[in-house]
């Protein structure tokens, strides 16, 4: 239906190879331009990632700046739409700056995660034998450790660290559900017609790979990538929580769960602001990848 | 049966590789164990010396790790605490309140995971199904420590209808609302996955055979549709378990419950190596023979797998 229309317009097209090729990817994006859900994450992505990238633009006062502790824990009013944290520092501010720890982690880990996962997978599963038993042991090693127990291990034997060092970790911890994927798909890709027309043309193993494989192979792992923004930045905030994460004088969100636990009962706007925004993020990572892999996935059409 | 050899033979060196992996890290934390024992009192060399020697850490760690390992399956002996103590009589109570957690939360995801994704399936684009799809995806997305706590204060304090903290009451009542907490972010995964894979069904051809051979609805959904699809869900349910029972020190936290995560967590802070290393690997255990079990689970369920 729409791939007949697609294909259509691509054998009237002037440039017929380049839709032939976009097709999924074209049709995936007619599909999501009629999305609510599609349009609602992307606002509250680029509203988190403008506060990720300038904070100062959203917040009045810089990071722990002018925080009076006479204004501890007080609630919203006068001038501090969310109210006054522990140190007395306007709240608002505060979550704004906590903004960047979650974005960026999140999104670094994923960047790393998925190069390892496309470069291992292809590999993998494709040259098969000896190579591709040591990454699949070697991926099975490490997903067998336990995320909050090995992250804090690891953690807890560094101490002083940042944002780069929780990036690796959670890379350490991350990167084996992306690669088993992409093994599977490139392996039910590997024996199909074109591929092997390809050979029979000539085409080198590098070539293959890059050319015929992972375009045909990606999208399952792209939308998983997606969901995996959301829940590292999820995972982030829980080690922050524990107190094994970041530590003062980082500003996250995770770090402002781990001090409203204490008081929320008789403060819970310590509890709500921060976990909104971090819900809101998550959220809006994990909708992106539903509607995306809605939209990439045919036979739902 | 050659499927089975060969999955468990590959097993063996995935425990090897994560449980000495595990062991090195715990083992590489900074801070000389013995000199902390002793405090401020600076102890004789040759004290130290013995003390050393008693717990192998003049060895390299391959050694060690051996003779950790060596004991572990001979003895069942789990290691003692750099204060003397039995790392497995320091768990043996703590193992019962986390099994049961876990236990809790995982059949709490298996009955209402299973129930509410077969609905949502069954009325695939209904209201029913849009709020299983709306409500999953926010029980995802919100951390479980504000789901824990905020179930606490309403559920617990407010409405009075569960034990906010402790084990006092016992199994189930004090683990009902942990483990809802606990295996919230389980069951939205599980209802999700059953959904899709009943949808899925839906539409294979057999289903469309079975409705042309004239059997009734009934039947179809309940021994062709639903059969075929829960083989994904118990994949996950398997695998989950081993996750529950590493991801309760979250849970064990909020609500105040003696298991083996807070345990551990004060262990690691406090460098207690043995402890940390005997409850991993007794956890990576757990994981690794519940994925195994999964697998041949999996064989037996899908008849492809175990001749493919």
């Amino acid at each position: 239906m729409v791939d007949l229309k697609a294909s259509a317009e691509a054998a009237s097209g002037p440039k017929p190879q380049r839709n032939i090729r976009g097709s999924l990817w074209y049709d995936a994006w007619l599909e999501l331009r009629g999305r609510v859900l599609f349009w609602l994450s992307m606002v509250i992505l680029v509203v988190a990632c403008a506060m990720a990238a300038f904070p100062s633009l959203f917040a009045r006062l810089g990071p722990n700046e002018h925080c009076d502790l006479r204004m501890s824990k007080k609630g919203p009013g006068g001038g501090a739409i969310f109210g006054y944290d522990l140190q007395g520092c306007d709240y608002w501010s505060q979550i704004v700056h906590g903004t960047r720890a979650s974005v960026m982690i999140g999104v670094a880990v994923t960047v790393f995660a998925l190069l390892i996962a496309v470069l291992l997978g292809l590999l993998g599963g494709y040259y098969g034998g000896v190579l591709d038993a040591v990454i699949s042991r070697v991926t099975d090693v490490f997903f067998g450790i336990p995320f909050v127990l090995g992250a804090t291990v690891v953690l807890v034997a560094f101490p002083g660290h940042g944002i780069w060092a929780m990036t690796i970790v959670l890379v350490l911890l991350g990167w084996t559900t992306m690669t088993r994927l992409m093994r599977g798909q490139v392996i039910a890709i590997r024996d199909t017609d074109y591929v092997q027309a390809a050979r029979a043309l000539g085409a080198g193993d590098r070539r293959i790979m890059i050319k015929h494989i992972l375009p045909n192979a990606i999208a399952p792992v792209f939308v998983v990538a997606m969901l995996n923004v959301g829940n590292v930045i999820s995972g982030e905030a829980t080690l922050d929580y524990l107190g094994v994460g970041l530590q003062y004088p980082d500003v996250s969100w995770g770090l402002q769960l781990n001090v409203a636990q204490v008081f929320f009962a008789e403060y819970p706007h310590l509890l709500v602001f921060p976990a909104m925004f971090l819900t809101a993020t998550v959220l809006s990572f994990l909708l992106l990848g539903d509607v995306v892999r809605d939209a990439l996935d045919p036979k739902l059409r | 049966m050659r499927y089975a050899v060969h999955r468990l033979l590959q097993a063996v060196p995935v425990f090897v590789a994560t449980t000495f992996l595990i062991y090195a890290m715990v083992f590489s934390l900074p801070g000389d164990p013995i000199l902390a024992l002793a405090g401020d009192k600076p102890l004789p060399e040759a004290v130290l010396q013995t003390l050393r020697e008693h717990y192998h850490l003049n060895d390299p760690l391959i050694v060690q790790y051996g003779l950790y390992m060596a004991g572990v399956f001979l003895r069942g002996d789990l290691g003692e605490t750099f204060t003397g103590q039995q790392v497995s009589e320091l768990l043996q109570d703590r193992w019962a309140v986390t099994a049961q957690l876990a236990l809790t939360a995982w059949v709490f995801e298996l009955v209402v995971g299973i129930g509410l994704g077969v609905i949502a399936g069954l009325r695939r684009g209904r209201l029913a199904d849009t709020a299983v799809l709306a409500g999953t995806t926010f029980v995802i997305a919100v951390p479980v420590f504000v789901v824990g706590y905020t179930a606490q204060i309403v559920l617990g304090l407010d409405l009075g209808l569960f034990p906010t903290a402790g084990t006092d009451e016992g199994w189930p009542t004090s683990y009902l609302l942990p483990g809802m907490v606990l295996g919230s972010f389980g069951l939205a995964y599980v209802a999700r996955l059953t959904r899709t894979s009943v949808v899925e069904n839906l539409r294979a051809d057999y289903v469309r055979t079975a409705a042309a051979k004239g059997l009734r609805r009934s039947r179809i959904i309940g021994r062709h549709t639903l059969r075929n699809s829960l083989i994904p869900v118990v994949t996950y349910l398997g695998v989950d378990f081993g996750n529950l029972m590493a991801g309760a020190v979250v849970t064990e936290g909020i609500f105040n419950l003696p298991g083996i995560g807070q345990q551990v967590f004060q262990s690691i802070q406090l460098q207690e190596g043995p402890v940390v290393v005997g409850v991993t690997t007794l956890l990576v255990m757990i994981f690794i023979v519940a994925n195994l079990l999964v697998d041949l689970l999996y064989g037996v369920l899908d008849p492809r797998i175990r001749r493919g």
